[in-house]
């Protein structure tokens, strides 16, 4: 099967492109990278079906290898619905950042950050414990704070 | 025994709700549930002493076995098999089991809120021992065992208030799991080597295996390290004193009778037949002879009971799996009677500890003082236990001591190795008797010095349960006769060499006897001197605490997990991106390179020239998407792609693709500029140029490679493709000449059913996003608005000149008095108003529903069909919209969106499942033939209901997207303040002050 050029070149250059978007930051270039790269997807699968003919409308006596191949075609019309509902969602996304954040930015997530940034001092595994010699010192008060639980030796006496 | 096993589970399902009936008498019903085991027990010890230990399932003569299958496909199976060594452990299991629910009920308070959870907990943790002995199929034994230690962490964390407890927790649940892990691995090699996981078979053919060399080895070495870290030998034993944290009826069953001896149950189970592998010995010895020793030297040095007696339980583990561990039939009957020695006197001393704490609200042995003569009893059954630990006549420990004694005497005479442990032995002992009399000084002897301690009265139902432990010591001390009879079965397993052993009070003056008196003279001596022991013990340099290293190492863990999270996650989509991307060309590359792609034979420039042409506008388009500054350029840049794909699609002889890419495109367009519309014209750029170089390398090699992946996976094709035959298929079965849609609405339903799907979830997203409580699917009538009252006031009023004179001839017009064109014309602002747009959609409106509904149906036979239709309509719909504003759009969609997504999903679903009531398959379609007048001969294919239903819902997404991103962010708009339906977090940002673009 020979390759056609112009169709190649176009999905490399909606790929391209698409992935030069998607890493930007403005959501609004974001989500329109994202419909360069359905279109390159499209492209590919369309130029993968090889080369065109007649469309695949069944006329009696026709060979059937001078259709089209029908199935890429449903499996793209499939592909071009998808992508108008994700772009729509991706619309009230982005109208929904503006509202609340003024923001049509990707944002860092600062929770990552915190987690690179913790110390690796955790209370749980690296407090010191007092040794305890009985259960029934402050079961009396369950609510006791944790840290006054764990300090308080033996305090009182029996109950 | 399996009506046992569910009883005891079930007690755990029901225990919280008893408990919150009756209180802390509550555990007395719990200990019903391990008594009646204990009964049961009993009544088949007879069969079970009777039975061939060996005997596989079915044979005659074997022991009491139960099978339930479970997972046939994997091999599982509920298996169950009651020999002897089960049954020793199960009188340790239920009958401890019993009595220290039983002393619970006098140990906790009836107010303690967690007490339920904590029966529950400690009856189904009962229940896991009792499968765990009883299982005959490794994987089913595993699941037992880790039940224990899941159950363990909870009892152990009990007291969740104390960072002790939780602690402890913790770090048990952390070793024994690694433990497990390990032996989980050495289970799975052993049962695929042996092709059964049915223990006693593999026990059966015990022989074979070992001959296989290393990999039974290594898998028995896993298998011990399960049974080192939960019994806590070194360097795994830290843990047991750390879970002292535990309530102390939990350390009496959990650290002294049951879990800690599932290790030893592991030993004893696998020591016929397995003895012998390579690494068995050294382990076993070794490990158990270092834990013997060090954990009866620290047991001199602390001042807890508690810690005391965990001290001591770790040397009697190290001494038990080294006893049981040996092999022999000597060895095999001193192990499991020190196995039932241990728990019987171990689970004793815990609960006294337990009971002198509750009395007197301590267990440091240097303030407690005068204990033993305030209550006598105590101290008389303390006394007892205290005595069969140090090996003391006329006691069980004695009987079990002698004979292991009598074991090693035995190896001792081998060579040298024996009577190094055989020494090692006597030194353990010594330390074991001199820490036990240290115990019973420490708890009850009235100190110098030290006032008496204040004690109330030890209840008798209180003292009962370590009473009868103790009575079972002295009786069976005195008595050894049954316990002989239960464990000489298992004993009968082992090869006998030279005479067989019994376990009896009374040997004759033997070298045993003599070891004893020594033992018991040394240890006194030891216990005279033990104030300047401890001093010595405190001067001499300690080795690196085996908790510190576990703690270093989880230290380094949660560093290196910090790392690398820290590295990896860094919060940056753009970062993210930028990895799976390079991953996404590297790794094709290498796959390319390395197995020498196919390239294709030969090229072409195009299919025809209009093929360029068309490209050509595309690339044109992209190139200034890229370069765009202003937000809706971008977009109508990247809107030119996609009418230029519509060319390409129809150039290529696909005019489905065409027609429907081209309605797509508008719907984008209009969605686009109604969504974008509050945000600010200009898109700028904040990346820096390295970045935007980076992104435009990453984007160039990804085009390039998949231009080199399109090409050579061209080059690979080799086959004929499946459609071929497709469109004379469409014909025949599918009753359509359009095979495209034949595919979308039969062949490939499934396909279509799913998309479908994900739309309507996607038109429920976009109406969530945006009126953010419900769907906002209540339908609004133009009736009661108020003339002009829609988008008005934007511009100043009185503006002069054109605009003004424009404004003045605006309501001039809406004021004219004539029928409307739109139904909600009027509502709209006179400056707002077009009378020929009005004027068009008025006439154009119809003509597109009608030609809507032809696609859909003609879809079948020519192009067109539900996606084109539905979007046709959503068109019309979008006309109205912005002809007539957000009231002309509610009248011109009598039904809501909701309602429309829900309708087209229920009938795509009853056309999918209606063939099955007819006989048929899944999305079967049938071709119906009829007459009707002014149509004539009907052909109806019922896929074409299916094709509505896809219909229906594609317009219900259209009109989603108008009704969110139009009426929505209309009405937010004129209230001047986007945030206005919404409440509390979401109204932190001040309204919007400008609002750009088009507006309708």
């Amino acid at each position: 099967m020979t390759v056609n050029i112009t169709l190649i070149v176009l999905m490399a250059a909606f790929f391209a492109a698409g992935i030069y978007l998607l890493l930007e930051r403005s959501l609004t270039r974001v989500l329109l990278g994202l419909i360069l790269l359905g279109n390159g997807a499209n492209i590919l699968i369309l130029a993968t079906s090889g080369p065109g003919g007649t469309s695949p409308l069944y006329i009696a006596g026709t060979p059937p290898e001078e259709y089209t191949d029908s199935l890429p075609q449903a499996l793209i019309l499939t592909a071009i619905v998808i992508t108008f509902a994700v772009t729509a969602f991706m619309l009230g996304i982005i109208y929904r950042s503006w509202v609340l954040g003024r923001e049509d930015d990707v944002q860092d997530d600062p929770e990552d950050r915190r987690v690179a940034d913790q110390d690796s001092y955790d209370y749980e595994d690296d407090a010191d414990i007092i040794a305890d010699t009985t259960e029934f010192s402050e079961a009396e008060d369950p609510s006791a704070a944790d840290a006054d639980a764990d300090r308080a030796g033996r305090t009182e006496g029996p109950r | 025994m399996l009506t046992v096993l569910i009883v005891m589970f079930a007690g755990a399902l029901v225990a919280p709700a008893l408990f919150a009936r009756l209180g802390r008498s509550a555990f007395f019903v719990l200990a019903a549930a391990p008594a009646g085991g204990f009964v049961w027990l009993l009544v088949q010890l007879p069969a079970v002493l009777r039975s061939d230990q060996e005997a596989l399932d079915g044979a005659s003569g074997a022991p009491p076995s139960l099978t339930v299958p479970w997972i046939p496909s994997l091999q599982l199976e509920l298996a169950f098999r009651l020999d002897a060594l089960a049954a020793v452990l199960c009188i340790l299991i239920l009958g401890v089991g019993a009595l220290v629910l039983f002393y619970c009920a006098r140990y906790f308070k009836s107010d303690d809120p967690d007490v339920g959870a904590f029966g529950a907990q400690l009856l189904a943790f009962a229940a896991s021992m009792f499968g765990l002995v009883l299982a005959d199929d490794l994987i089913l034994m595993f699941i037992f065992w880790e039940l224990t230690t899941i159950l363990s962490y909870l009892l152990i964390g009990y007291s969740r208030h104390r960072l002790s407890a939780r602690r402890s927790a913790l770090q048990a649940l952390i070793i024994t799991t690694f433990g497990g892990l390990a032996m989980l691995v050495g289970l799975v090699m052993i049962g695929q080597t042996a092709g059964t996981y049915r223990v006693s078979e593999i026990l059966a053919s015990s022989a074979d295996l070992v001959s296989r060399g290393t990999i039974i080895d290594v898998a028995i070495a896993l298998v011990l390290v399960g049974a080192i870290t939960k019994s806590a030998l070194v360097p795994f034993h830290f843990w047991l004193p750390g879970a002292m944290a535990a309530p102390t009826p939990v350390s009496a069953y959990l650290h002294a009778a049951a879990m800690v001896k599932a290790g030893v149950f592991l030993v004893a189970r696998f020591a016929p037949g397995f003895g012998e592998t390579a690494f068995w010995y050294p382990l076993i010895l070794v490990l158990g002879m270092t834990t013997m020793l060090l954990g009866g030297w620290r047991a001199l040095r602390q001042h807890d009971l508690k810690l005391v007696l965990a001290y001591g339980t770790v040397s009697q583990l190290g001494f038990l799996v080294m006893v049981v561990g040996l092999g022999g039939q000597d060895g095999a009957l001193a192990g499991l009677g020190l196995v039932l020695a241990h728990g019987f006197f171990k689970a004793t001393l815990f609960l006294v500890v337990g009971i002198i704490d509750h009395q007197s609200g301590t267990r440091d042995l240097r303030v407690l003082s005068g204990v033993g003569s305030t209550s006598p009893a105590l101290f008389a059954v303390a006394l007892v236990a205290a005595g069969s630990m140090a090996g003391v006549p006329p006691l069980l420990g004695f009987v079990a001591k002698e004979s292991v004694l009598e074991a090693f005497v035995h190896r001792a005479e081998d060579g040298v190795v024996g009577t190094l442990l055989l020494g090692g032995i006597v030194l353990g002992s010594v330390l074991t008797f001199a820490y036990s009399a240290r115990f019973v000084w420490g708890a009850f002897a009235l100190k110098h010095g030290v006032p008496r301690t204040d004690f109330t009265r030890v209840r008798t139902s209180f003292l009962l349960a370590p009473a009868v432990l103790a009575v079972a010591s002295v009786l069976f001390g005195v008595w050894p006769l049954p316990l002989d009879a239960v464990i000489q079965p298992y004993a009968s397993l082992f090869p006998v060499g030279g005479d067989t052993a019994h376990l009896a009070l009374w040997h004759g003056f033997n070298l045993p006897l003599l070891l004893s008196v020594v033992t018991i003279a040394a240890g006194t001596a030891l216990y005279l001197v033990r104030g300047p022991f401890e001093r010595l013990q405190g001067r001499l340099p300690s080795a690196r605490d085996a908790e510190v290293v576990y703690r270093s190492t989880i230290g380094v863990l949660d560093d290196v997990a910090v790392g690398v999270t820290g590295r990896t996650q860094r919060g940056s989509l753009a970062f993210y991106l930028f990895v799976i991307l390079t991953t996404a060309v590297l790794t094709p590359l290498t796959a390319l390179i390395v197995f020498d792609a196919p390239m294709p034979e030969g090229f072409r420039i195009a299919d025809s020239p209009a093929q360029v042409v068309a490209a050509t506008a595309i690339l044109v388009g992209i190139v200034a998407a890229l370069r765009a500054t202003k937000r809706f350029m971008a977009v109508l840049m990247v809107g030119i792609t996609g009418y230029g794909m519509a060319i390409i699609y129809a150039l290529h002889g696909a005019p489905d693709l065409a027609l429907t890419q081209m309605l797509v495109e508008t719907i984008v367009l209009v969605a686009f500029v109604l969504a974008l519309r509050s945000l600010p014209a200009r898109l700028w750029n904040r990346s820096e140029s390295r970045h935007r170089l980076l992104r435009a390398g990453l984007g160039i090699a990804f085009g390039g490679i998949m231009a080199v992946i399109a090409m050579s996976a061209m080059a690979s094709r080799n086959a004929a493709p499946i459609s071929i035959a497709y469109p004379g298929m469409a014909y025949d079965d599918g009753g359509g000449a359009n095979a495209v849609n034949v595919l979308l609405v039969d062949i490939r339903a499934w396909d279509t059913l799913g998309e479908i799907t994900v739309l309507a979830i996607a038109a429920t997203g976009i109406a969530s996003l945006i009126f953010v409580r419900g769907r906002g699917d209540k339908r609004r009538r133009a009736d009661g608005v108020e003339d002009g009252s829609v988008d008005r006031g934007q511009e100043p009023l009185d503006a002069g000149g054109r605009a003004g004179a424009a404004r003045a001839l605006a309501v001039r017009f809406a004021d004219v008095s004539r029928d409307p064109w739109l139904v909600a014309g009027r509502t709209l602002a006179a400056e707002r108003r077009s009378i020929i747009f009005e004027v068009i959609t008025r006439l154009l409106f119809h003509t597109i529903i009608v030609l809507s509904v032809y696609l859909l149906i003609a879809g079948h036979n020519l192009p067109g069909g539900g996606f084109a239709g539905g979007l046709t309509a959503g068109l019309a719909l979008a006309i109205r919209y912005l002809a007539g504003g957000r009231f002309e759009l509610a009248e011109a969609s009598p039904v809501s969106a909701g309602t429309l997504l829900g309708a087209g999903l229920a009938i795509v679903t009853l056309t999918a499942i209606g063939p099955l009531f007819l006989g048929g398959a899944v999305l079967e379609s049938y071709i119906l033939e009829f007459w009707l007048p002014v149509f004539g001969d009907v052909k109806f294919v019922t896929s074409t209901i299916f094709d509505i239903g896809v219909y229906i819902i594609v317009v219900g997404l259209v009109l989603d997207v108008l009704r969110s991103l139009g009426s929505e962010i209309d009405e937010r708009a004129e209230s001047d303040d986007p945030v206005a339906e919404d409440t509390g977090s979401d109204a932190l940002v001040p309204p919007a002050t400008e609002v750009e673009g088009a507006r309708p």
